[in-house]
């Protein structure tokens, strides 16, 4: 991650030069009364915004607490994520159970004898870290995303149930966004015949993306926090596509791996590592593709926000507010694009693996 | 870390030729025929989505190595 960093660093770097010769002379005033001041650090300040979390931070200093739940040597630990006061640096000691814990950096390890963590050469905890279970900040998005998915399909399948006619009120708006997915994603790509047993997935997984994906884009709570920017979300989706594909794969779709037709028999030497290969790659790039968009566009726009606090003035405001509000736009269609994609892709593999023959 | 950057800049360089040619051709075969525009746009976002996720293993790699 630390090219992250510091891409980051070189753009803050860049702005800075660039601040100093063209608003020198505000510089200048701001140093002479105080050459101690602490430097801002964007990178620090992005990488902990799209980064997981044990507090929902709402404003200020106001955070919610989440539940911390801990698989430990003794069994079983729970308590709020409010004993560690906000710290992060592995200073505030919880004692439960006769262990001690600390948290670094989001992680949760045991402390020492002293209650203190060791760190190694690279600076990095060397301490062992309980297996963790908590609700954290992802974690409390995707009950709420699905809290609310359920609010909107349950009434929306119930309204079909009573009456048959045209769809009514929520049912009549969602029911161009179900059909979207059917009939442009699902029946061209996996067929008239066999579309209807993966419907569910597909929907699902278009809907989750989507609203993982827009809720990161709301900038309060109980939203703010973005599904889709961890990479075990977007690789437990890629997994299920990958269990789908693989199981629901006929003669004709590992014919085409394990005895690809027309290819000479010496050349299967080479084609069958590549064609098994090839069914890891699909998934692997569904999760990274989904992964990289939304933390890419995260990134962006809190490097606008940051500009100003670079270059210590509002004046630069006006200029980073309309950039990051042409990239709040542009993610907005990101959000709803990346689900299309992955959908999309998704029953184009099963597709692949279903299709009768050529 | 500036050799990272370097990838990554290529690696942009690449997939922004890619989708590029992608994107000129499909509009040119919709103004050939525009009743075909959905199934080309369909073919472009799935050819633009491959481009894409090759460039973003090249960040990837990028992130981690630098």
């Amino acid at each position: 991650m630390s090219i992250a960093r510091e891409s980051v660093k070189f753009i803050a770097f860049l702005t800075l030069l660039f601040s100093i010769s063209v608003f020198s002379q505000e510089h200048h005033n701001n140093h002479s009364e105080d050459g101690s001041e602490e430097a801002f650090d964007p990178t620090e300040v992005i990488m902990h915004h799209i980064s997981d979390s044990h507090d929902f931070h709402i404003a200020g200093n106001l955070s919610l607490p989440l539940p911390v739940i801990l698989w430990t040597d003794n069994g079983l630990v729970t308590f709020m994520s409010s004993e560690f006061h906000h710290d992060e640096a592995g200073e505030v000691v919880v004692d439960k159970k006769g262990m001690k814990f600390v948290r670094y950096h989001d992680e949760i390890y045991y402390a020492g004898a002293n209650g203190a963590l060791d760190f190694d050469a690279e600076h990095h905890p060397a301490n062992d870290r309980p297996l963790n279970f908590s609700i954290t900040k992802n974690v409390f998005t995707l009950f709420l995303a699905a809290a609310l998915m359920l609010l909107i399909f349950i009434p929306v399948a119930r309204s079909y149930k009573k009456h048959q006619g045209a769809p009514r009120g929520l049912a009549g708006f969602m029911e161009p966004l179900i059909l979207f997915v059917r009939n442009e994603i699902a029946i061209p790509n996996i067929g008239k015949k066999k579309y209807e047993r993966y419907m569910p997935y597909l929907l699902t997984v278009f809907f989750l993306i989507w609203l993982g994906n827009l809720f990161g884009l709301i900038p309060f709570f109980p939203f703010s926090g973005t599904l889709t920017n961890d990479i075990v979300f977007t690789g437990v989706l890629a997994v299920i596509t990958f269990l789908i594909t693989t199981f629901s794969g006929n003669k004709q779709y590992w014919g085409h791996i394990f005895a690809t037709p027309g290819v000479p028999k010496p050349l299967l030497l080479i084609m069958i590592p590549v064609e098994v290969l090839g069914m890891f790659t699909k998934p692997f790039a569904l999760m990274v593709r989904l992964f990289a968009n939304i933390t890419a566009g995260h990134i962006v726009i809190l490097s606008l926000f940051s500009l100003i606090f670079i270059f210590k003035t509002a004046a630069v405001a006006p200029v980073s507010i309309a950039f990051a509000l042409f990239m709040f736009v542009l993610e907005l269609l990101v959000a709803a694009l990346q689900a299309y994609v992955f959908t999309l892709l998704s029953a184009l593999f099963i597709g692949q693996a279903v299709e009768d023959h050529h | 870390m500036i050799l990272a950057g370097i990838g990554a800049g290529l690696a942009a360089i690449a997939a922004g030729i890619g989708i590029g040619k992608i994107g000129g051709s499909a509009m040119d075969a919709i103004a050939r025929q525009p009743e075909a525009a959905s199934k080309i746009q369909t073919a472009m976002i799935i050819a633009a989505a491959l481009i894409e996720g090759v460039a973003l293993f090249a960040v990837v790699v990028a992130l981690m190595k630098g």
